[in-house]
């Protein structure tokens, strides 16, 4: 036992995110490999991978589905999952645009992120206290959502203010702020898992919520407070996408298909569905890879149908990567 | 049986108040017609319920329903003569999904929420790559008999999920059921007693892809051939045999209460429309019913047996 413990300590000084037994590093070596893939298709198409262009695009594609990712990261690390951040996100944005034309920026912002956290506690109670399954929990309370947003809203509604639309289409040379807002957000996510108590937590929640309970865990404290980030994050992307569009749409979330897509990324990045095993730097590079097979899609304009069948077979071929090399070991 | 009392009760008082609002639906006629509405979701519940109790998910129903509806579109293309072999086809595609769903999910390794929703962008984007986005072709009238026709004053449909129904609750006591049960109870436990865990589950995800085929063609007959046909029904379907108190993770629960939770969720679709609550507000009905009955299942008093009779594991 003493003999265990002093391995796991041994091991910590390592970084984890580019060690060898690190769950992010698959991902980061078929990010490579795709950049150079797409690189070679966009040379023999005539086009430029690596213009100016084409790096800000596959940024601005990204950063909200990595800013869903990243708390969704969080929930699932836990143990949990959130299904119910698509229809948050519509709504978000409706709420940030209605708020925003009639009491501004500020308003708008606060609004928002207070109807997140309490749409992430409402999931996170129903978990913990009902005992309900997160599956079913999330679906129900997307359920509601999606049924607010239906009997209240028949289109786009609301308006964002010119300096708030700044934040979706605004960059500082070849970063657009959006991209800024993205990694602002997975290195406060990285810090909060790597550095904090909480970080440790979640960890040990996720691997087996019994036993952490025994160590003196408060597990459904940690559940509740994942399940805000999460749908916390789910707000940000909601702001972002209002600022892109100018204003709320109550179809921008389900027509992202930001849930299932967030799932799938924070999958793709190494981090194990059940919980305890991966981080935020996997969840990066899945999204960056998602966004980089897009691009390349775009480029060559294959029919987008196809790139559903494509995203499809990949993500069930690196998921029986992952599983062959957790399994050889 | 008295774990599935409370589905039974609640889908009780739901067609009772049914029943109240609207008189004919106590006429045969009426209930037909309840029934042959269910039936699709019924069937499919069936399906997932097996892939459910032994501890894995089947996300890929919805666009594989909608996929087999496009497919037969296509084929029979209003050719009578065609009916027969497409029906044949569709249930064989329904099968090798499963399969696939299966084989991936036990040999390589992947969790099944995973592998389903591969399928399902799989399934959904190639069935769009296959139409152009919109779906062409038409179904011929024998073969929409299925969904919507009638022998004598009892619907087709009705007549399907009967034999359905009598199927699977056959096979949930025979020796497949008992080691399903156990597989998703225990998995360890059951692959040390003997029980082939990879074919079981495999098996579980063909007879899920065979009910969303069997679904498929009801609906293709009832609601007519769009891209749409089937958006959703994963999420419902699950939500169904959750209702029908079938717990997530496995090993427990009964099939005829999934079958129940289909139904109830119909019921309940009728009564908010009979009551003028359609169309917006009724997902958010629907929301809050499934979380209150599902916390309801979990935090059942104590009365009831807290052990079951361990499954026998004859085989």
């Amino acid at each position: 036992m003493t003999q265990h413990i002093a391995t796991l300590w041994a091991k910590r000084p390592t970084p984890r995110g580019l060690a060898v037994d690190s769950p992010a590093r698959p991902v980061f070596l078929a990010l490579g490999l795709m950049l150079v893939v797409g690189w070679l298709l966009f040379t023999i198409d005539g086009g430029q991978f690596f213009s100016q262009a084409n790096i800000v695009g596959i940024q601005q594609r990204s950063a909200a589905l990595g800013i869903v990712a990243v708390g969704q990261t969080l929930a699932i690390l836990a143990g949990s999952l959130d299904l119910s951040v698509a229809f948050l996100i519509s709504l978000s944005s409706l709420i940030a645009a209605e708020t925003m034309a009639e009491y501004g920026v500020l308003a708008g912002i606060g609004a928002t992120l207070v109807v997140s956290a309490v749409v992430g506690l409402v999931n996170g109670l129903v978990i913990t206290r009902l005992k309900v399954h997160a599956f079913i929990a999330t679906l129900g309370v997307a359920l509601i959502i999606k049924g607010v947003l239906e009997s209240r809203y028949d289109g786009p509604a609301g308006h964002v203010p010119e300096s708030f639309q700044r934040i979706g289409f605004d960059r500082i040379g070849p970063v657009p702020v959006s991209a800024l807002l993205w990694l602002a957000i997975a290195v406060a996510a990285w810090f909060l898992l790597s550095r904090t108590t909480l970080g440790y937590r979640i960890f040990a929640v996720g691997g087996d919520p019994e036993v952490a309970r025994l160590s003196g865990v408060r597990t459904d404290r940690v559940i509740v407070t994942t399940h805000v980030l999460c749908s916390l994050a789910a707000g940000a992307a909601g702001l972002l996408l209002a600022a892109r569009l100018g204003a709320g749409a109550p179809t921008v979330g389900t027509d992202g298909g930001y849930d299932l897509e967030s799932v799938a990324a924070v999958v793709l990045g190494g981090t194990a569905l059940a919980g305890g095993r991966g981080g935020v730097a996997g969840t990066v590079g899945g999204v960056l890879l998602l966004a980089v097979l897009d691009s390349s899609f775009n480029q060559l304009e294959i029919n987008s149908f196809a790139k559903d069948v494509v995203r499809g077979v990949v993500l069930v071929a690196a998921l029986a990567v992952y599983a062959r090399r957790r399994y050889a070991r | 049986m008295r774990r599935n009392l409370p589905i039974f009760g609640v889908l009780t008082v739901l067609l009772v108040a049914i029943a109240i609002a609207n008189p004919y639906f106590l006429e045969p006629q009426g209930f037909l017609a309840f029934v042959k509405r269910a039936a699709p979701l019924a069937i499919l519940a069936a399906g997932q319920y097996f892939v459910i109790v032994s501890g894995e998910f089947d996300l890929s129903v919805g666009s594989l329903v909608t996929a087999e509806v496009v497919i037969a579109a296509r084929l029979v293309d209003g050719d009578p003569g065609a009916t027969w072999p497409v029906i044949a086809l569709l249930l064989a595609f329904g099968a090798l999904v499963g399969a696939v769903n299966g084989l991936v999910t036990t040999l390589l390794r992947v969790p099944s929420f995973i592998v389903t929703l591969g399928m399902l962008l799989i399934l959904s984007g190639a069935v769009s790559l296959w139409t152009d986005g919109s779906p062409r072709g038409a179904l011929s009238e024998q073969f929409r008999q299925f969904g919507r026709g009638t022998i004598g004053p009892v619907p087709w449909s009705a007549l399907i999920l009967g034999a359905v129904v009598a199927y699977v609750v056959w096979l949930m006591r025979a020796d497949f059921g008992r080691t399903l049960v156990a597989t998703g109870d225990n998995q360890t436990a059951a692959a040390l007693s003997g029980v082939r865990v990879h074919r079981v589950k495999t098996i579980a995800f063909v007879l899920s892809g065979l009910s969303a085929a069997v679904c498929a063609i009801l609906l293709g007959g009832f609601a007519g051939v769009s891209a749409q046909v089937g958006q959703g029904l994963e999420f419902q379907v699950i939500t169904a045999v959750v209702l029908g108190g079938v717990v997530l993770g496995g090993g427990r629960g009964s099939v005829a209460a999934a079958i129940a939770g289909a139904f109830t969720l119909q019921a309940l679709f009728t009564l908010l429309n009979l009551h003028g609550i359609s169309g917006a507000l009724e997902f958010t009905v629907q929301g809050l019913i499934l979380i209150v009955a599902v916390a309801l299942g979990t935090l059942q008093p104590s009365w009831r047996p807290r052990r079951r009779k361990p499954p026998a594991l004859t085989s």
